[in-house]
């Protein structure tokens, strides 16, 4: 149990996706612009995360491990990952138009977020059992959403400052990241 | 457009880091020492290359609708490929650069490479074109690397290049919020210099 727990703390806090591992940016400085659309790119990211991460960690146990192709497993859940996100998007489409507006148009931006595939791989790498990746693939997601949604606080302040001319877009939204960055350094050495 | 302006674009014109504002994952998260920045470099200019080579040679015969998972199988290949070349031949880099060779997989410069270039022109331009922008990729790596390892750990590709008697390296640069905010100074730098001229 103490070990779901630190993983739980390691995914949203102390290895958070965005400003520790650096993965799946795209979103982080495209879509966070205000914070009902990172909400619903948060929700999207648990979802798809947590779907694949599973589907992958059978195949690469029921497949891969068996017939001894463990060197095909950047194809095979690269490929996986494409085909769920466009078979979620059907589906969601199909039972509820509710969370199709609010998820559908941030569907197919998650197919090409790295965080998608690193969390997946990184639950094969570590050794984790069936429990430690769901815990995994959601308290990432977690953070993710969590820096997510602080960036999109943020910028909404940003939009009314005075910001110097080349500083403006994307720089200041890696300079806030390296500030709010410093602050989960703080979380560094709460769990192993 | 000459083929040499195809190579020579991607290096500082359309730098892909530093002027189209793609790939900032591995851009990030490799750049604490300027030899991993060259590794990671190498890597992504080899995938580059193969893989706009490939498309290239194979685009025409790939229906419309199913493009994108085409190209990110051909992409997966070669990233396995290199995978496989690093952990035989350079068990240090492999271990340094970690899980972010496959995710070479999902940076958007290659697949944007794929999508805009290679699937629209023959095999020689998108050669260049991919040889340009894995160039430029590593030149972007190389320069925030090199911020990083200076100021952070007082070197420069292992050479001790501060001399100065009783210097402690500036921790904060090896750690990431200080990838995040070299990247943020240096694209701020460049946009300067473009609105200058």
């Amino acid at each position: 149990m103490n070990d779901i727990l630190a993983i739980i703390i390691g995914g949203i806090f102390v290895n958070n996706v965005i400003f520790i591992k650096f993965m799946g940016l795209c979103p982080y400085i495209g879509v966070a612009k205000r914070i009902d659309t990172a909400v619903g790119m948060s929700l999207g990211v648990l979802f798809v995360i947590t779907l694949a991460s599973t589907i992958t960690f059978f195949i690469n146990y029921a497949v891969l491990v068996p017939f001894n192709i463990e060197f095909m497993r950047t194809v095979t859940f690269i490929l996986v990952i494409a085909a769920l996100v466009q078979m979620v998007e059907l589906v969601v489409r199909k039972l509820s138009s509710t969370l199709y507006n609010a998820l559908g148009i941030y569907l197919p931006l998650i197919t090409t977020n790295c965080a998608v595939l690193g969390v997946a791989l990184l639950a094969i790498k570590n050794d984790y059992n069936f429990w430690q990746m769901l815990a995994y693939a959601v308290s990432s997601s977690l953070g993710f959403g969590l820096a997510l949604i602080i960036f999109a606080g943020i910028r909404t302040k940003l939009d009314s400052a005075d910001i110097p001319l080349p500083f403006r877009g994307v720089p200041i939204a890696l300079i806030v990241a390296s500030i709010l960055a410093m602050a989960f350094m703080g979380f560094s050495n709460m769990v192993k | 457009m000459t083929l040499w302006q195809e190579f020579s674009k991607g290096i500082v014109r359309e730098n892909p880091v530093l002027k189209i504002l793609l790939g900032f994952c591995p851009t990030l998260a490799v750049t604490t020492l300027v030899i991993n920045a060259l590794g990671m470099g190498a890597a992504t200019t080899f995938v580059l290359v193969s893989s706009n080579l490939a498309i290239a040679l194979v685009a025409r015969f790939i229906p419309e609708n199913v493009r994108i998972p085409c190209y990110i199988v051909i992409i997966a290949t070669f990233v396995t490929v290199v995978e496989l070349l690093i952990q035989a031949f350079s068990p240090a880099l492999n271990a340094a650069l970690g899980i972010y060779i496959p995710l070479i997989v999902v940076n958007c410069i290659i697949l944007g490479r794929a999508e805009a270039f290679a699937s629209k022109n023959p095999v020689l331009p998108s050669i260049l074109d991919g040889l340009g922008m894995g160039l430029g990729f590593t030149f972007a790596l190389v320069i925030l690397a090199s911020i990083r390892e200076i100021f952070g750990n007082g070197t420069w590709l292992g050479f001790n290049v501060i001399g100065i008697e009783g210097f402690s390296p500036i921790l904060f640069f090896a750690l990431p919020p200080g990838a995040f905010l070299g990247l943020g100074l240096l694209i701020a730098l460049v946009s300067a210099y473009q609105r200058k001229r």
